[in-house]
């Protein structure tokens, strides 16, 4: 309801600054801030247009006969049923229509498909239910998920202004620069879109595909996924940051750093305390979304993790399960997926957490010797 | 139940001219029943009873999407509900009307006593409420109904499905087999019943369209049970179809399902084009413009369904060539869909028009129908079509081809023929009222879709971002009343069926065709004796 006022409100201030109110209704394709969109946006005109002509022409005719030749009016009717000109030109017309239609949409469509020549490669994994960026040429990659929090959705806050459209950690790409993306999923079939950039492209398991944006105007550009791919598909949206060059520079340098301190922090001496406080976080992040924030799970899809035998005794599969995942089942391998302090820090917390009182924990260092003897 | 028996004992009670004993008594009458009149009744009437349950889980979508927020459904149930809602209206709701449409006509179009293969076509029938019976039952399953949507894309379907897919594979099995049956009976009917003098180009178009859409479900029901064959065997049998880390491909999976999928959708129209033709002609007291280049095109559309499919999969990442291969091989099929329509305006040109329900209903076909073929001429630009894929601009095509396309060509044959099978006329006023409501709701309904589409918001969500809650508003109060005003339908219906105005043999002064030469109710066995063909 409030959300109501809220935007009631915007309507009234809005008079002035038109954009909010328009906002809300949104009727056509924008035409974006690349070079593809634009081009997208002016075939979609195109069409459009051309559909209208076609449609006013032909329901004029029609409306024409309701109207004059109907039998209240007197109207007799005639008694022709064939004539081959006419037939033979209302099929010549609109096939040379869709050839003028068919060039400039070729022409498109090979600029879309030209992954050539880029500066920066980012790799794009679908996970149920969020996106995963990897700087391929930069040694860095994060996870980046739904922010909107619960209480929002389920109608118990006010929903704020990005609603369901911001992410906790946004992809950054520099201005001006040929940007390639090559997607691909870790579970199901996603799709991640960009309507501002015109990039729409579907991330395959055991497929990897190409595309691309160049964004000349900085900004800050939202989408979503746009294949069903289980239950938080609507709740899994796209955040793309174009920012200046140096900016971007000096953000890579930044995240570097970060993952570099990421990967020390193994080697530190944890207690139990700090890793409940870091697997909470992390368990509300990666796991929540399938076992619930309370850990009861939904079963019979997914198991609930408060007093399951693993999560309170049989410490090496807890480990096992998470580590390497369960083929065949939602439970993805997340050894590759955390650092080795998120994974010994949301095991300990599952193990610690919601009556599991088991008092045991694992450390990082555990963690890390538990994967290198595995992968041997 | 209640309404089988009335609308039946229209027929039951009419004395039988010839010297054929009428119906059996009771249930076995329906359980047994061989005679093609009972078997369409029976199509139509389970045809209906889906499109309310395929209804009201629209009803259930279009409430939770009211409003932004999860109010009444979670994620979870959503997903069922579009699943379903899609299954059943495609499987359950408009390819059993038609069926049921051309059980009750084709042999009184062609002048044949009854379908070809009459035990088989009891058997296709029955076949259906078995097959509807399992998949309605996984909504009670542990882990809930089908949950992938109606393309049930692997491996959603398959690796990451509920355990009631297994049911969902078998009910698909069953209504293949119901499906591909049935198509087996009209073509065979069509084939060898026709009254002697009638040639193929004399046919009328509801036949010929009816024999096209019977063909094309024969070509592609079995590539769908091969699909769903696969889904089973990687869901028990440890194959790797469509999984990729067992080495299958997921992207075969929707190439095999397109196949069957978009030939399917002409399954969905076809049928409805040769009964629009029919109407259209006769409320314009004129004879149809151009029969021979509709026959040609329902074929060219026919051809050209089967080589369109991965217009669907611009996204996927088909090769460029692909890419345009398939782009200009659907822009082409707008060509014979555009005779079509050329055609029923010109019918209706310089014609003595009147406004029955039937003619309404099939004037707005023609519109709104075209409003989503517009649509579609879009969808296939691939550049724009990224933009396009997967929103609810996508929803609101489909429902502008499908609910005034398929629904009301159903609705307009439905009055067209009620005087014919009930003996009755149906209360005009109401059915006017039934096309007015109905035609509002509609629009209010779907029209506002194309907007949210082109704003950006995907379909199958249960939940949505604040700029697209006015538009979704509008949607969903059309909706309701969409869905409110097709009770009415069923009320006119069973008024018609108990009584009223006896209907003469030829109700509609502009009407052509053998049926209008029977007695209306038409007797429960009609052309023993084939009629002349002149
Ligand atoms: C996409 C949904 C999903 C997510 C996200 C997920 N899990 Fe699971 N999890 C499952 C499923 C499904 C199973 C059951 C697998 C099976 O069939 O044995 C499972 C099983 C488990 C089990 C074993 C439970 C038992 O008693 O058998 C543990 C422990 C577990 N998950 C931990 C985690 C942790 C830790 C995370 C986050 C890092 C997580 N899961 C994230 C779906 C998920
Ligand atoms: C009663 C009026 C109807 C309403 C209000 C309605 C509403 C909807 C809505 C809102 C969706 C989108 C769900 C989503 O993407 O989240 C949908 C999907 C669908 N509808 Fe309808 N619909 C109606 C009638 C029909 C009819 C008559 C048919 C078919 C003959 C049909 C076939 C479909 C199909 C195939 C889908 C796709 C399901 C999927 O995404 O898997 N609908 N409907
Ligand atoms: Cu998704
Ligand atoms: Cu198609």
């Amino acid at each position: 309801m409030r959300a109501y006022a809220k935007r009631a409100t915007a309507l009234a201030a809005g008079l002035s600054s038109s954009s909010v109110v328009m906002a809300d209704w949104t009727m056509n394709m924008t035409p974006g801030v690349t070079g593809i969109s634009n081009q997208i946006f002016s075939l979609h005109m195109t069409i459009l247009w051309i559909c209208v002509v076609i449609g006013v022409v032909v329901f004029g005719v029609m409306f024409w006969s309701i109207f004059a030749h109907r039998k209240s009016r007197g109207h007799k009717a005639a008694n022709f049923h064939e004539h081959t000109v006419i037939e033979v030109i209302w099929t010549i017309i609109p096939f040379a229509i869709l050839v003028a239609m068919a060039i400039p949409a070729t022409a498109t469509l090979i600029e879309m498909y030209d992954t050539t020549e880029s500066d920066v490669d980012i790799k794009v994994t679908g996970y149920q239910w969020r996106w995963q960026y990897e700087y391929i040429n930069e040694d860095f990659g994060y996870f980046s998920s739904l922010s909107t929090p619960r209480a929002q959705i389920e109608n118990r806050q006010a929903k704020g202004e990005n609603y369901l459209l911001e992410v906790d950690n946004p992809l950054v790409i520099p201005v001006g620069k040929k940007v390639r993306f090559l997607l691909t999923a870790n579970d199901v079939i996603h799709s991640w879109w960009v309507p501002d950039f015109g990039v729409k492209k579907d991330a395959i398991p055991g497929f990897i595909n190409e595309t691309w944006t160049r964004v000349d105007k900085p900004g800050t550009y939202r989408g979503q996924c746009t294949e069903l791919c289980g239950k938080d598909h609507g709740f899994m949206p796209v955040v793309v940051e174009a920012v200046p060059e140096e900016e971007y520079n000096a953000w890579v340098a930044s995240q570097r750093e970060a993952a570099e301190k990421e990967r020390q922090l193994t080697q530190k001496d944890w207690t139990l305390d700090e890793l409940m406080v870091r697997g909470e976080k992390a368990y509300q992040t990666a796991c929540a979304s399938c076992h619930q924030p309370d850990g009861t799970g939904m079963p019979p899809a997914f198991p609930a993790l408060k007093g399951s035998p693993i999560a309170t005794s049989d410490m090496a599969a807890h480990i096992d399960i998470v580590v390497n995942g369960k083929s065949g089942t939602a439970m993805q391998a997340f050894g590759g997926q955390l650092s080795e302090v998120d994974l010994a820090a949301v095991i300990t917390y599952e193990r610690n957490a919601w009556g599991n009182n088991t008092g045991e924990m694992v450390t990082p260092k555990e963690i890390f010797d538990y994967k290198n003897q595995g992968s041997q | 139940m209640a309404v089988t028996g009335v609308f039946m004992s229209a027929v039951a009670d009419t004395h039988s001219q010839e010297h054929h004993h009428g119906p059996a008594k009771g249930i076995s009458r329906w359980l047994l029943t061989t005679n093609h009149k009972d078997i369409g009744s029976m199509y139509l009437i389970f045809s209906f009873a889906m499109f309310l349950l395929g209804g009201s889980m629209a009803m259930v979508i279009r409430a939770e999407l009211f409003q932004p927020g999860l109010q009444i459904v979670q994620p979870e149930f959503f997903n069922q509900m579009t699943t379903m809602h899609g299954l059943i209206m495609v499987f359950g709701a408009v390819m059993p009307a038609f069926v049921g449409l051309a059980n009750w006509m084709l042999p009184l179009m062609i002048g044949a006593p009854d379908m070809a293969l009459p035990r088989m076509n009891n058997w296709s029938f029955w076949l259906l409420p078995c097959a509807f019976l399992i998949l309605v039952s996984t909504l009670f399953m542990e882990g809930g109904a089908p949950n992938f949507g109606w393309t049930f894309y692997a491996p959603l379907s398959t690796t990451y499905g509920p355990p009631s897919t297994t049911f969902f594979i078998f009910a698909i099995h069953i209504m293949g087999v119901s499906s591909i049956m049935g198509a087996i009976n009209i073509i065979a009917t069509i084939m060898n019943l026709r009254a002697p003098g009638m040639t193929l180009m004399k046919m009328p178009l509801f036949v010929w369209t009816w024999l096209i859409t019977a063909f094309l479900l024969i070509a592609v029901m079995p590539v769908l049970a091969g699909a769903v064959t696969m889904m089973l065997m990687d869901i028990n049998f440890g194959t790797s179809f469509f999984d990729a880390s067992g080495g299958g491909d997921p992207v075969l999976f929707q190439h095999v399902f397109w196949f069957f999928g978009h030939p399917e959708v002409y399954i969905m129209i076809l049928p409805a084009f040769g009964a629009i033709s029919h109407i259209v002609s006769a409320f314009s007291r004129k004879p149809l413009f151009g029969y021979a280049s509709m026959v040609y095109a329902v074929g060219a559309i026919a051809l050209l369904s089967f080589i369109v499919w991965a217009h669907h999969m611009f996204t996927v990442g088909v090769p460029l060539a692909g890419q345009l291969f398939f782009m200009y091989a659907t822009m082409l099929i707008a060509v014979p869909t555009g005779v079509k329509v050329f055609n029923w305006v010109t019918t209706m040109f310089r014609g003595s028009l009147t406004f029955e329900a039937p003619m309404l209903f099939a004037v707005a076909f023609i519109i709104l129908f075209s409003i989503g073929g517009f649509s579609g001429l879009m969808l296939a630009i691939a550049p724009a079509d990224f933009q396009y894929h997967d929103t609810y601009f996508v929803v609101a095509h489909f429902h502008y081809v499908l609910v005034p396309g398929a629904i009301f060509g159903i609705f307009a044959s439905a009055y067209f023929w009620l005087p014919k099978w009930t003996g009755h006329m149906y209360d005009e006023t109401l059915a006017k009222t039934h096309f007015w409501l109905s035609f509002i709701g509609m629009n209010l309904a779907f029209f506002p879709m194309h907007f949210l589409g082109l704003a950006g918001m995907p379909r199958r969500i249960p939940d949505y971002a604040l700029q697209f809650a006015d538009f979704n508003m509008v949607s969903s109060i059309g909706a309701f009343m969409f869905g409110a005003t097709q009770l009415l339908f069923l009320f006119i219906v069973v008024k018609c069926a108990r009584g009223g105005e006896k209907a003469p043999a030829k109700p509609w002064d502009g009407a052509e065709g053998l049926e209008w030469t029977l007695p209306s109710p038409a007797p429960y066995h009609t052309f023993t004796t084939p009629p002349d063909i002149k």
